[in-house]
């Protein structure tokens, strides 16, 4: 079933045309890579999701993205609510200067929860959540700056999901990690989506092959396939995206 | 060209395996000229360069698996390394029938053939030349030839049925002839199976073009 609905979405940076006219369905429960060139539109794509892009002055949306059926892009949408269902994991691990336990605790309180006992079950809910919980739970007090990049990486997801959003959107989540770091990230995603809709921006073609279920190819702001996995990277339908994804284009 | 390192290895596999399809190809002319001419040096070279086909086998195959190790072939290119791989099996097979051929002619001992040859020679230069165009039509990724290939194995078919009776014939007129017809009949089976291989071999090239996995000619060119 799908989650997010895109329809014909043109997207500007004030005259720019950065994405055109792009539709998509977003399945629910599933991950979903966006690959192309540097400049292609796929982050871009992906902060329109979450209406990431608003923050950002000059720029201008056309189209229409529903969750759930809902247009996001609605004049009565709360932006904040909106965020707080669809979260984001950014390319650098951005962990606050705080411990890991009030790290992960932060989007909780800010929502108003403050009971001592709920916090304590959600952040050890989040970490088990992000993979984490084993390695932390006995430095919860602990800086979290003072973990391994991909720890800090797991903690930012942890996170993420613990304001029980519906949608996690990635955006290179693991171009700053080590291979290692990289495939706990992987093997993570895999868990993930069996509770979330996940979008994942990725450079790295072997990854989006790895993980994802839907692959999604960008070009000069344009969608030129999408379809299964599987598909895009044994036979995929258009030439652009054959040269591309062999190393030929791009 | 971003990939100038990859596009030469994999340019240098097909190479590797035109180079193996060429030795096939030799072994299965020479063990059926062998038998015509009852050359038994002949049969026993063609016997001992079939461990060269083998070695060549593992070492294409070698080099295919090292290529997806360290270069991540995607989509065209990754089928063509698959079908490089399946290539290299059949071909070897190809080279066994070949080889099975040299030995009959090997245990046929001394002395003339029942008959002289001319269907299974016709065979032979028919899988032959199957062989050749197969190859070539995977090089230039050609499905118009991949396709119309296979249809010829009608022909080999037919001379195969045309052996068969004819060395029928020749065991009931006079059941002596029994053991060396029966080895004649084997050379027959050999060549009409090299034929149906190559029937496999186009199908990889229509797979390597398209993505597709069609099932070509009308025989049983599937089964092994």
């Amino acid at each position: 079933m799908e989650k997010i609905q895109v329809q014909h979405l043109n997207f500007y940076y004030r005259d720019f045309r950065a994405l055109q006219a792009i539709s998509m369905d977003v399945e629910d429960h599933q991950i979903t890579a966006l690959i192309g060139p540097s400049g292609c539109g796929k982050s871009t794509f992906l902060r329109c999701l979450n209406r990431m892009n608003d923050t950002i002055p000059g720029t201008r949306v056309e189209g229409k993205v529903t969750l759930d059926g809902v247009d996001i892009y609605a004049p009565d949408t709360d932006v904040v609510a909106l965020r707080r269902r669809v979260g984001m994991v950014f390319q650098r691990p951005n962990p606050f200067p705080q411990s890991v336990y009030d790290n992960v605790a932060f989007g909780p309180r800010v929502l108003g929860w403050h009971k001592q006992q709920d916090l304590d079950e959600i952040v050890e809910r989040s970490l088990r959540g992000a993979a984490l919980w084993d390695e932390v739970k006995d430095h919860l007090k602990q800086d979290a700056l003072s973990l391994s990049l991909g720890q800090q990486q797991r903690l930012c997801i942890a996170r993420a999901i613990a304001i029980q959003p519906e949608v996690i959107l990635m955006d290179e989540p693991c171009s700053a990690l080590d291979p290692i770091a990289t495939l706990q990230i992987e093997e993570l995603m895999q868990q993930l989506k069996e509770r979330y809709c996940i979008v994942i921006v990725t450079h790295n073609m072997q990854q989006a092959a790895r993980v994802s279920d839907w692959t999604g190819f960008f070009w000069l702001g344009e969608l030129i396939e999408f379809d299964h996995t599987e598909t895009v990277f044994t036979h995929p339908q258009h030439r652009l995206t054959e040269d591309y994804i062999t190393g030929r284009a791009g | 060209m971003p990939r100038e390192t990859f596009d030469r290895e994999l340019q240098r596999l097909q190479d590797e395996m035109l180079m193996m399809g060429n030795m096939v190809e030799q072994a299965l002319t020479e063990s059926v000229e062998s038998l015509k001419h009852r050359d038994r040096e002949q049969a026993q070279r063609v016997i001992t360069r079939d461990r060269q086909i083998n070695a060549k086998r593992f070492e294409i195959e070698n080099d295919a698996l090292v290529l997806i190790a360290t270069q991540q072939p995607m989509a065209g290119d990754l089928r063509v390394i698959a079908a490089v791989l399946d290539l290299a099996s059949e071909l070897e097979r190809i080279g066994d029938y070949a080889k099975g051929i040299a030995k009959i002619n090997l245990m046929l001992g001394e002395g003339p053939l029942l008959k002289p040859l001319v269907d299974v020679p016709r065979m032979a230069e028919q899988a032959r030349s199957m062989l050749h165009r197969a190859l070539e039509a995977f090089i230039h990724q050609d499905v118009d030839s991949a396709k119309s290939i296979p249809l010829e194995d009608d022909d080999v078919d037919c001379l195969y049925e045309q052996v068969y009776r004819e060395l029928i014939t020749y065991i009931l007129a006079d059941p002596s002839t029994i053991q060396q017809a029966n080895y004649l009949l084997w050379v027959a089976h050999n060549l009409e199976r090299a034929a149906d291989r190559v029937t496999n071999i186009c199908e990889r090239v229509v797979f390597t073009v398209t993505g597709e996995m069609v099932e070509l000619g009308g025989g049983d060119a599937s089964s092994s």
